[in-house]
């Protein structure tokens, strides 16, 4: 380690030039001959059926094509892990903004106004709108109870340990819904004949997700579907599941009209019709001796699915998986489930499950110190995993792991116990009020138990006839660094410069399944898996004696041509193998869920105004242990993103629901912090090497979204001396709290 | 985007008189639009009811800042950041620079015009408060001539306004007589830029002996309108800002305020943090007298 | 309604085109002028990835009528590299990583073009509200500002 010559450098981005240009083509930068435009008729109800539709006045009708759920050749289904998800509504509505006719027109400006004129009378239905009303279960929306799945966890014996408890400490912990915001829209563009079948080009993450659910939904042959990613402008898993649903629309179209169709959604249809972050509510009960060990806890873990169950049973297993955070809990009972509910159905947002459960126990840690008279900081490091210690799957924890390390270099790095006592001495009286506030987590890489078993990736390196290196993979940039990062892989592995190799656009028809873009992978899983494809390439060249023992980049490109020259091609391909003694019980949820966590600590500081009651992230340290920072620049930015991603998350991001919809659905309403309002995020990272990541590289893309939340919610309560355990906090909620006292104590002003 | 452009008429007539001859001439007809900042939200969102609109942009007439001895004139197509970077604004009208400068982003403040601002009427509109607490006066102009009316008298009603159709906001008229006086401003909103104000409020004042001899607060989004505090600064004149009389005038805001709840907050917050602002800012008036 | 008869300045290059008034600016860029680097994000002023410069000034494009921008000098992002050559605002943004996915980026480096031009050695506080019409999802800023730093030392060596 730390013999590269590549891996571990700030190279710059791969694609860097063409984006600092204003060069690089999103879809909507991007037509086709005879391309015509799509819009989406949507429903305006939470429930109901449909009892008839009516084309208004005022549009040439006869100039558009009109596609409904009986022109779906194949199934109505956008299939994800279930198939409870329509693409167009047959009869029954089951959340705002669903899907029900798809129109097509040349004129895009034509569109909304055609849209606006489709007028829809339905026979309303009661509907449900909040995870306590699901689960009353008095109106029933989904299949027999609501529950689109439930867990349980459990790990010695939780009932018997409170006898044993000093302390007993309950709380409950919620989180409200997040919209991704991607700076671009969803938008695609699909294209069919009869002869080439299906093209579909898109903003997304998953190409070959895409192209499952499109051999379902048309019934084509799975050669003649398609699907090209091209640039995506942020996704965040956003574009994990939802470009299915889009890309199936335009699909309809294209083949209904038998021309190009571009769908791009403007921002208000972005936010009201696609998917968010579930929103959780958690309950923590928790045994703790007065030393500050923790005994047992017994936590019910809930989150709200929406309509259509899509993506919710992974989400609710990261996030189940996670509900004890970083810390050793001898006896543990996790119960958890997702309830179904009428707005459009919840989504993969960066961390997955993981930063709403780790909010509640991150608060709940806080809360427990505070009742049991210790300093945050030390009832923590009492409770770390470390090397030998087990979750509360049962994963024995075999790296060697130093969370006390990192969080005395937060606490360092923060100036966190002088700042505490200083805090403590001034806040009374003050006009603004200071906190400091810690979070501890973990985040596990790749997919949950045998899901890396199951995608069964491969990744593949091939050369041009001119001789030009190119790695392929399904794999999508979206601003993470993908390209740049493989790249990096593939050069340090074959030893030659950064710029002599490609990456080839992720088109189904090209490279092979390397499994989705998510859950923190393409590092650690993908990178392996190019790192093994790009030595077996090398390999191939020695032995067909066209390279020596030492070579230059040209020397290396030469003679991948003349191998290409001689056999035709020059193909190395690696199917990812599963390290060995990992085991993972699907049924009981027991062991190996991941195969390496990354860790962290993160400190908030943050002023809470008391005349306002708007808190300020005034500094932001965040420490992190990641197996191997690939390239410093990137990784760095992709902590600081996610970190700001998260203040969002705590204290500006809240979605207004009304009956299932949206209200707020632009921007000037959704408020995400400017450059005005973000403090300096210091972040720091430590490398202890996985053994089967790329490099020894460990995922980080969803990591930072973990400790955000709850760290500057430790840091309000600090502040103000009261308990806040709802996210987003707004000031309107700490006014409530606050707002029946004075600003100011009272002085006398002697003028 | 979801208007047709080919449905909607654009005209530019080039010159102030031009622009109120069509107005005049078709009242009710034209919509002025001058930098576009909201006009052009709701094109895009498919909310604009006017299609026919007529273009102030651009016209010289209404893009001077002038100053006598006494006196500073903006004329109404200025826009905040002509308004928020000129010498004069800054040195007499200091709230007035601040607000500008608290609205919107850089881009927004290149094109929004304070005309635009006050007409538009949005109750959280961040120009007024500040020139409520200047007593500003607003020139209008018709086909028929100008007029004068005082800023405390141009908004009537929730979006409702004292112009009559084919009249426009020529100019802002501002007495420079608040050299040495006290000055509190602050913007409450979602964040810090680019962000529509949950309360702000803009105060000016003197101490004469301890004692309030002037004091004009302007306030916004806690009431249909912009609001000056005129029952508020009533009770505190000619008293000394004690802890009863800060309580006092609290109370007495609490009256004159009628804050909502929105999209954006609700009417709770609003009237603590407006009661919380007023105290901040009388403390801070009561202390100003050791700083002068 | 009828088209009207636009000419500007675009990037340096004199253009001519028929619009409708109440185009946006954006839409004649992009579509008329096939400049698509210049981006929707939001429609509403917000997000700042449509900010182009209209006589050397910032502004959101999605909010400017193609009849106001009638005679006017048009620089975009396609227009802010010297024939070829990176400006230092792009080396700058390429070497300090403020773009990610992209799709801000235009827009952000346009905007650090205005900064720049009005404070040549801008302070934090001057490079924050510099930028503050300008939304980005993907870096937290912290990429962003080091990179205007960076572009305002490279400027000031050349």
């Amino acid at each position: 380690m730390g013999q590269e010559r590549i891996v571990g450098t700030p190279v710059l981005r791969k694609e860097g030039v063409a984006k600092v240009r204003g060069a690089a083509r999103y879809i909507d930068d991007i037509s086709l001959p005879d391309m015509i435009y799509g819009a989406t008729v949507r429903s305006s109800i939470p429930r109901g059926r449909i009892l008839k539709i009516e084309f208004g006045e005022g549009i040439p009708w006869g100039e558009f094509v009109i596609a409904s759920a009986k022109d779906i050749p194949g199934a109505n289904v956008i299939a994800m892990i279930n198939k409870d998800w329509p693409c167009l509504v047959e009869e029954q509505v089951n959340h705002p903004e669903e899907a029900i006719l798809l129109l097509a027109h040349p004129d895009r400006h034509l569109l909304p106004k055609a849209v606006a004129a489709v007028c829809i009378e339905y026979a309303a239905l009661p509907s449900v709108h909040s995870i306590e009303e699901s689960e009353r279960g008095d109106v029933v929306v989904w299949g027999e109870d609501n529950v689109f799945k439930k867990f349980l966890i459990e790990k010695g014996d939780v009932d018997a340990a409170w006898s044993q408890a000093d302390f007993i400490v309950e709380g409950e912990y919620s989180t409200g819904a997040q919209e991704h915001l991607y700076i671009e829209n969803n938008g695609v563009i699909a294209a069919y004949t009869p002869d080439e079948g299906l093209t579909i080009w898109g903003s997304m993450q998953c190409p070959f997700y895409v192209h499952k659910s499109l051999v379902l939904l048309t019934g084509l042959p799975e050669d003649k579907v398609r699907i090209i990613q091209v640039e995506t402008g942020g996704a965040f898993g956003g574009k994990e599941d939802y470009p299915s649903m889009i890309g199936a629309h335009a699909a309809l179209l294209a083949m209904k009209s038998g021309r190009p169709v571009k769908i791009m959604y403007d921002r208000m249809e972005d936010m009201v019709a696609t998917t968010k972050r579930h929103p959780s509510r958690t309950r923590i009960r928790s045994a703790v001796t007065k030393d500050g060990k923790l005994l047992a806890a017994e936590i019910d873990f809930a989150l709200d699915g929406g309509a259509y169950s899509t993506l919710s049973s992974t989400v609710l297993s990261r996030g189940t998986i996670h509900a004890g955070g970083p810390y050793c809990w001898p006896n543990i009972r996790v119960r958890s489930k997702a309830f179904a509910t009428n707005c459009p159905p919840h989504g993969a947002f960066r961390g997955f499950g993981a930063p709403q459960s780790l909010f509640a126990i991150e608060r709940h840690m806080d809360r427990v110190a505070h009742d049991i008279g210790m300093p945050p900081d030390e009832l923590r490091r009492r409770n770390f995993l470390r090397q030998g210690l087990t979750t509360s799957t049962g994963q024995v924890i075999r790296e060697p792991v130093d969370l006390g390390g990192l969080l005395s270099r937060a606490l360092t790095l923060s100036d966190y116990h002088m700042k505490r006592e200083r805090f403590d001495r001034g806040n009374a009286g003050a006009k603004k009020k200071k906190g400091i506030g810690i979070s501890a987590f973990l985040h596990g890489s790749g997919f949950t138990g045998s899901g890396e078993r199951y995608l069964n990736s491969v990744a593949a390196m091939d050369a041009t006839a001119d001789g030009k290196l190119r790695v392929l993979v399904s794999s999508t940039e979206f601003g993470q660094g993908t390209n740049t990062i493989l790249c990096q892989i593939a050069a340090e592995a074959l030893g030659i410069d950064y710029d002599a190799i490609e990456i080839a656009p992720p088109d189904t028809s090209l490279v092979p399944n390397t499994g989705p873009t998510v859950a923190s992978r393409t590092s650690m899983i993908v990178g392996k898996l190019v790192h093994s494809a790009a030595l077996g390439l090398k390999q191939t060249l020695q032995a067909a004696a066209l390279l020596g023992d030492n070579w230059t980049t040209r020397e290396f490109c030469e003679a991948a041509k003349a191998h290409v020259a001689k056999y035709g091609v020059l193909r190395s391909t690696s199917r990812y193998e599963p390290p060995p003694d990992v085991f993972w019980d699907d049924e009981k949820y027991r062991g190996e869920a991941y195969p390496a966590f990354a860790w962290a600590v993160y400190v908030a500081e943050v002023t809470v105004d008391m005349i306002t009651y708007g808190v300020t992230v005034d500094d932001f340290v965040a420490v992190q242990e990641v197996g191997r920072v690939l390239n410093p620049v990137l990784a760095t930015g992709q902590i600081e993103g996610g970190v700001a991603q998260g203040i969002g998350y705590a204290l500006y991001e809240k979605v207004q629901w009304e009956r299932g919809r949206m209200a707020n659905g632009q921007m000037t309403n959704y408020i995400i912090p400017t450059s005005q309002d973000i403090p300096p995020i210091r972040v720091y990272f430590e490398e202890t090497p996985f053994s089967h990541g790329a490099f020894g590289a460990k995922g980080i893309g969803e990591l930072p979204m973990d400790g955000p939340a709850p760290a500057i919610l430790n840091a309000v309560s600090h502040a103000t001396g009261e308990d806040f355990n709802a996210i987003p906090l707004l000031p309107e909620d700490i006014c409530l709290r606050l707002g029946l006292r004075p600003a100011v104590p009272a002085e006398e002003v002697a003028v | 985007m979801r208007s047709h452009p080919a449905e909607y008429e654009l005209v530019s007539p080039g010159n102030i008189a031009a622009v109120l001859e069509l107005l005049d001439r078709e009242p009710g007809v034209w919509l002025p639009v001058a930098g576009g900042t909201e006009v052009m939200v709701q094109f895009s969102a498919g909310r604009l009811a006017a299609r026919r609109l007529v273009n102030l942009w651009g016209l010289k007439e209404l893009r001077e800042i002038s100053e006598t001895d006494s006196t500073l004139t903006i004329s109404g197509g200025c826009t905040f950041t002509q308004i928020r970077e000129h010498c004069a604004v800054q040195k007499y009208f200091p709230l007035l620079a601040e607000a500008a400068s608290w609205t919107g982003s850089i881009a927004n403040q290149n094109r929004a015009t304070i005309a635009g601002n006050i007409v538009n009427a949005s109750p959280a509109a961040d120009s007024p408060p500040a020139l409520l607490a200047y007593e500003a006066e607003l020139e209008l102009i018709s086909a028929e001539g100008t007029r004068r009316v005082a800023c405390t008298d141009f908004h009537l009603g929730y979006k409702e306004t004292a112009l009559v159709p084919g009249e426009l906001l020529l100019a802002i008229h501002l007495q420079k007589r608040f050299a040495g006086w006290f000055r509190y401003g602050q913007k409450t909103g979602t964040r810090n830029a680019q962000a529509i104000s949950k309360v702000c409020i803009a105060g000016v004042g003197k101490l004469s002996e301890g004692r309030v001899e002037a004091l004009h607060i302007g306030i916004g989004a806690v009431a249909a309108t912009p609001l000056r505090l005129r029952k508020t600064e009533e009770c505190l004149l000619g008293a000394a800002l004690t802890k009863s009389a800060i309580a006092r005038a609290r109370s007495v805001l609490s009256t004159e305020i009628a804050p909502i709840d929105d999209i954006r907050s609700n009417a709770e917050y609003r009237r603590h943090v407006a009661g919380n602002l007023l105290e901040d800012l009388l403390d801070t008036f009561a202390a100003s007298k050791d700083a002068a | 309604m009828s088209l009207q008869f636009i000419s500007l300045v675009v990037n340096g290059e004199a253009r001519e085109l028929e619009a409708y008034p109440m185009e946006r600016l954006l839409d004649v860029l992009r579509d008329h002028l096939g400049l698509t680097g210049t981006k929707e994000g939001c429609g509403e002023g917000e997000c700042g990835a449509c900010s182009v410069l209209i006589n050397g000034e910032l502004v959101n494009s999605c909010l400017v009528p193609i009849a106001q921008a009638n005679g006017t000098e048009i620089v975009t992002i396609e227009g802010i590299a010297a024939s070829g050559q990176l400006h230092p605002a792009q080396r700058a943004f390429l070497e300090c990583g403020g773009a990610q996915c992209g799709m801000c980026t235009p827009g952000m480096i346009v905007a650090t073009v205005h900064l720049l031009k009005k404070y040549p050695q801008p302070d934090a506080e001057q490079i924050r509200e510099g930028l503050n019409g300008n939304l980005c999802r993907c870096t937290g800023y912290m990429r962003i500002f080091e990179a205007v730093e960076k572009a305002a030392a490279l400027e000031q060596a050349r």
